[in-house]
């Protein structure tokens, strides 16, 4: 065994000061290297599979959503099967079981992963800090409603919140209803609407314009869409 | 632990999650244990993460729930519109027969 505790680990500096390795991170660190001694992985394998993980934001999720807007057919088969209408789309998702959860006017869904934090990577990337932290994790199932509120998302009291805590084998991705003034837009327009947020469902998909005073019609012809990845 | 692999409970019945509190790897929350809600849909048959857990090979695969359950019911107090629901996968053999 190589590993030094006197090494920073990945992510530790956060804070900009030196943190020693955990136990776990210790685990993790000396069984990499030993995979790498023993000729199993090698380190540049492992830097090419962290790489990709960390390159994969939420477009094909998006793309996903963008579809079902503008084809009920594909949105059925959408729901009825999420893998498979990943897969349609040419998304590999080895292993995955994706439930596709619908917003609807009277139904709004969020996901939550309690025990840990399951979240549909291949399709959405890696998950944000929040979505594995304690707070998240322990609130957003008792009390939806003020959690969803300090994301910024006020949900009608008539309006039913569906949490879903992914909490075995399943997946879960929400398609959000799609926004008023998009008519006429295409499939890539859509999909530049739909944040990784939306997904999960703590935000729901906006026009850009819709975010300060109402803007004239036209302006929705050029829409300016906002980074996906930045939210 | 049952030993049929056949999923025991459909869609639309009303079903009860042990309360148990067993040692070892466990992917039903403490927060849901006790309670009862309804089946959503069957996922299909799963190995058993708690034999995965201890490196044995989870068989006979259990059927796994999509359970629904009323927030008014799992929490006390809860505030919001008692529409509110939570969702989780339950395994059967965590369910009370």
């Amino acid at each position: 065994m190589t590993a030094r505790a006197t090494k920073a680990p990945r992510g530790a500096q956060r804070s900009g000061r030196y943190e020693p390795y955990s136990y776990f991170q210790l685990m993790e660190v000396s069984l990499r290297e030993l995979l790498v001694e023993k000729g199993v992985v090698s380190e540049d394998a492992i830097a090419g599979a962290m790489a990709a993980m960390r390159a994969r934001g939420p477009e094909r999720g998006a793309a996903m959503v963008a579809r079902a807007w503008l084809d009920p057919t594909y949105k059925s088969r959408m729901l009825a099967n999420g893998s498979a209408a990943a897969e349609e789309l040419g998304f590999e998702v080895p292993g995955l079981r994706l439930i596709v959860m619908e917003n609807t006017p009277s139904t709004h869904n969020v996901i939550v992963c309690t025990l840990c934090s399951c979240y549909p990577r291949m399709l959405l990337g890696l998950p944000p800090e929040w979505y594995k932290s304690r707070p998240y994790r322990s609130r957003v199932v008792r009390e939806p409603r003020k959690v969803l509120a300090e994301f910024g998302l006020k949900v009608p009291s008539k309006v039913a919140i569906r949490v879903h805590d992914s909490n075995a084998d399943m997946r879960y991705m929400v398609l959000p209803m799609r926004p008023a003034g998009t008519d006429g837009w295409n499939e890539p327009q859509l999909a530049g609407l739909v944040t990784r947020d939306c997904l999960i469902g703590v935000a729901v998909p906006r026009l850009p314009a819709s975010r300060g005073s109402p803007k004239p019609a036209k302006a929705l012809k050029s829409p300016k869409f906002r980074n996906p990845r930045k939210s | 632990m049952t030993t049929s692999t056949g999923p025991l409970f459909r869609i639309g019945d009303r079903v009860r999650v042990r309360k148990a509190a067993p040692l070892g790897h466990v992917r039903t929350p403490y927060y849901i244990r006790g309670h009862a809600g309804v089946v959503e849909r069957i996922c299909g048959a799963f190995p058993n993460p708690e034999e995965l857990a201890q490196q044995r090979d989870g068989l006979p695969a259990q059927p796994l729930y999509r359970v629904r359950f009323r927030q008014r019911e799992v929490w006390p107090g809860y505030r919001g519109s008692p529409n509110d629901v939570i969702e989780l996968e339950i395994f059967q053999h965590w369910i009370e027969t």
